[in-house]
């Protein structure tokens, strides 16, 4: 009977492509750096790519027991799907935005609006613009749209 | 985000969410949201206006926005503007100050 030696290879291969997809938002996504293009994830995918690699050979060498190349097949797939929907979730579908033609130019005047804020006060861009910031006005208002928490 | 106050700018956060999960959001976001202003447009009513709706992109397929900056003068004239084409990708705060500048 031969011992055989674990093949860590296709673990920390599928554990790193795990690493890969979470860390882009919950780390590189704070860095403009690394979050206009995800190269650091691109980089940890190539290097588990590599380990999937190795670790598939090992798996089906001949001496290896079918469990192992079970193993072997089902981490590297998952590992594949991963990047798989990396690519697709980070790189394609935050794409899909409207073109937003209609939208304010520079020089046009902002449409005015009345909204609730946090208190459920009804509260006007005019109001903000004419709000004093530590006793003096205002020089502007930033305005931020975002896709909210639902 | 003192910085904005610092340049004269008031921030304000506009989405389709509830004032109740603003006020969350806001107190989550400790001392530097003090300054934000957060606004509720549950119904993309000045999300449309402004032409920024993503039709159906919410969590149970609602309107939302889709991510947009404006810096407005003080005469609400829009002076810089930010549509990105990825919505990972947003203005920096360090964009928006120096376009700020510019600002009388």
């Amino acid at each position: 009977m031969t011992i055989q030696r674990f093949n860590w290879q296709i673990w920390v291969g599928f554990l790193l492509s795990v690493i890969a997809f979470l860390s882009y938002p919950l780390i590189f996504v704070r860095f403009p750096v690394t979050r206009d293009f995800p190269w650091a994830n691109l980089l940890l995918f190539g290097i588990a790519a590599a380990l999937l690699l190795v670790g598939v050979r090992r798996a089906f060498a001949p001496e290896r027991r079918r469990r192992s190349k079970i193993a072997g097949s089902v981490l590297a797939t998952l590992g594949v799907l991963i990047l798989g929907f990396f690519v697709f979730a980070i790189l394609i579908v935050s794409r899909w935005l409207p073109v937003s033609h209609g939208a304010p130019q520079i020089g046009q005047k902002a449409p005015d609006f009345s909204l609730a804020d946090t208190n459920s006060r009804t509260v006007s861009l005019s109001e903000l613009l004419a709000t004093p910031i530590n006793g003096t006005t205002p020089k502007g208002v930033l305005l931020i749209f975002y896709r909210g928490y639902w | 985000m003192d910085k904005f106050h610092e340049a004269g700018i008031h921030p304000v956060a506009i989405s389709v969410d509830s004032p109740e999960i603003n006020e969350r959001l806001s107190r989550s976001l400790s001392a530097s949201a003090d300054t934000f202003t957060f606004l509720s447009d549950p119904k993309a009513e000045v999300i449309r206006r402004y032409d920024l709706v993503h039709e159906g992109a919410g969590i149970d397929g609602q309107d939302i926005a889709r991510p947009a900056e404006f810096l407005l003068d003080s005469s609400g004239t829009v002076r810089w503007v930010n549509l990105t084409e990825n919505y990972w990708v947003r203005a920096r705060p360090e964009q928006i100050l120096e376009a700020a500048k510019a600002l009388r």
